[in-house]
């Protein structure tokens, strides 16, 4: 994304703007545990947790800000939070 | 044409000349007869513009930002406390890069409350990039407007400029003016064209959000503006001394300085007593000369080093105080621009809240300075400490 000057925008720069990059821990989803009980992307504030074709879930990272919701409540503790380094 | 005119008014017709579109401001001492000349210009059809009246100067300075982002040649004026409560407009102003002129008739901060004149107000504001222009007289306070837009519109600019002159001193004081006439302004100024502009059939925001990957680049982007303000000064200051017989491309004005021995430097209205004064000191044998500041944002730290280079000691006159600091805003700042140099940099905090400062006063500080004496108030009053 280029700056603009002053800011000015064109609607839709949620699009543009990855606030990914917000994150501090990063969730890594493990499929062997996981048993597809869907409550991550129930309980993700972001609505950026998407299922595959093959009905398993893994977050959008462009767009997760690492809040861990996902990784507390998940049954088979299938979601680790890694520190990331950028 | 040359007229006798209160200096507030000779503002009030350099506005109305520039052909503001849209004008909002909140009336306040010393600055309420720029304004209310303003709405009289409007009011008898002297003045093609909205005039917004408004609740308080927070509304004032917000209705200018909305105007200006609207693609309007925006105008507001303040003072003070006035000033303080448009603060978060102020920053926000300057980020959207919004080329509003305001003009500032320099007063004190309460508490305690005062009306009087020093420019703690302005000074206070210097860190939220708008440009800043310090008048001597009245004449200057006048033209600087018509600078001030030439450069804040420039497209290599894209700042709010302060035109700011001493309250009361400048803005209460007739003196004689040279006011331009419309063609020539018209020469000067042409109309405000702006790339971008708010337009519902063509939605932009401005001002949005920046994230930690963004800021830090937005307010580079503002700081090199900032010194692309220098090299638009240059220029149209010198356009405006081809048209009009008086040159202001150069961001400060030096005075006796070429072989003097004690400097001076000092912006406003205090610049004539202090050239009176460096006057009968040259007489007396005393090499003294003065480094007026007339443009303070940009600061002109190149030039004040140049112009200083072989003088044997600065003295800084202060009208405005950092608390807590070892004085004034403008001794910080050319201490800053003399880094490296052994010459020794004394600031004087002085004239605070309309006390008036004499010539007696300057001849103080220099002698003050040449015993190597200084960073103190001027005229304290011990017997009421």
């Amino acid at each position: 994304m280029a700056l603009a000057v002053g800011c000015r925008f064109r609607p839709g720069k949620s699009r543009d703007n990855k606030t990914g990059s917000w994150r501090v821990f990063k969730p890594i989803f493990d499929h062997e545990k996981c048993s597809k009980c869907s409550m991550c992307q129930t309980l993700c504030p972001e609505g950026c947790i998407l299922e595959d074709a093959d009905g398993f879930f893994d977050p959008d990272y462009a767009y997760c800000k690492g809040c861990g919701i996902c990784a507390a409540e998940c049954p088979k503790e299938a979601i680790a939070m890694k520190q990331e380094e950028k | 044409m040359m007229e006798i005119t209160e200096g507030s008014h000779a503002v009030a017709e350099a506005v109305r000349l520039c052909r503001p579109q849209v004008v909002s401001a909140y009336p306040i001492t010393p600055q309420t007869h720029i304004v209310e000349a303003l709405a009289d210009f409007v009011a008898n059809g002297k003045l093609d513009a909205e005039y917004i009246t408004v609740e308080n100067e927070l509304s004032a300075l917000s209705a200018c930002v909305g105007a200006s982002a609207a693609g309007s040649r925006t105008y507001s004026a303040t003072t003070s406390q006035g000033l303080m409560l448009m603060a978060e407009v102020v920053f926000n102003a300057a980020g959207m890069r919004m080329p509003i002129v305001m003009s500032i008739a320099n007063r004190a901060m309460g508490a305690p409350l005062s009306i009087w004149n020093d420019m703690q107000d302005s000074i206070a504001l210097r860190d939220a990039g708008w440009l800043h222009f310090y008048a001597e007289d009245n004449q200057e306070a006048t033209d600087l407007h018509f600078l001030a837009y030439k450069v804040a519109e420039d497209p290599s600019v894209q700042l709010p400029a302060l035109v700011c002159f001493d309250g009361f001193i400048l803005s209460h004081t007739y003196e004689p003016v040279d006011v331009l006439s419309q063609e020539q302004v018209d020469t000067y100024l042409p109309k405000y064209a702006p790339a971008e502009r708010l337009d519902a059939n063509d939605p932009i925001s401005f001002g949005m959000y920046a994230t930690p990957e963004y800021y830090l680049e937005f307010r580079y982007e503002m700081n090199e503006a900032q010194k692309k303000a220098k090299a638009a000064i240059a220029k149209y200051g010198k356009e405006f001394g081809t048209l009009f017989g008086r040159d202001y491309s150069s961001l400060i004005e030096t005075y006796r300085l070429d072989d003097a021995e004690t400097a001076i430097i000092a912006m406003g209205s205090v610049c004539g007593t202090v050239k009176d004064a460096i006057d009968e000191m040259r007489e007396a044998g005393k090499k003294v000369g003065l480094l007026r500041i007339r443009v303070f944002r940009p600061f002109p730290i190149e030039e004040i080093a140049t112009a200083l280079a072989t003088v044997k000691r600065i003295a800084i006159l202060d009208k405005n105080v950092s608390l807590g600091s070892r004085g004034g805003a403008t001794a910080i700042e050319v201490r800053d621009a003399m880094y490296g140099s052994t010459i020794p940099v004394k600031g004087y905090i002085l004239g605070l809240g309309g006390r008036d400062i004499r010539k007696k006063d300057i001849k103080e500080i220099v002698a003050l300075c040449e015993k190597g004496e200084g960073d103190q108030f001027i005229g304290l009053r011990k017997e009421v400490l």
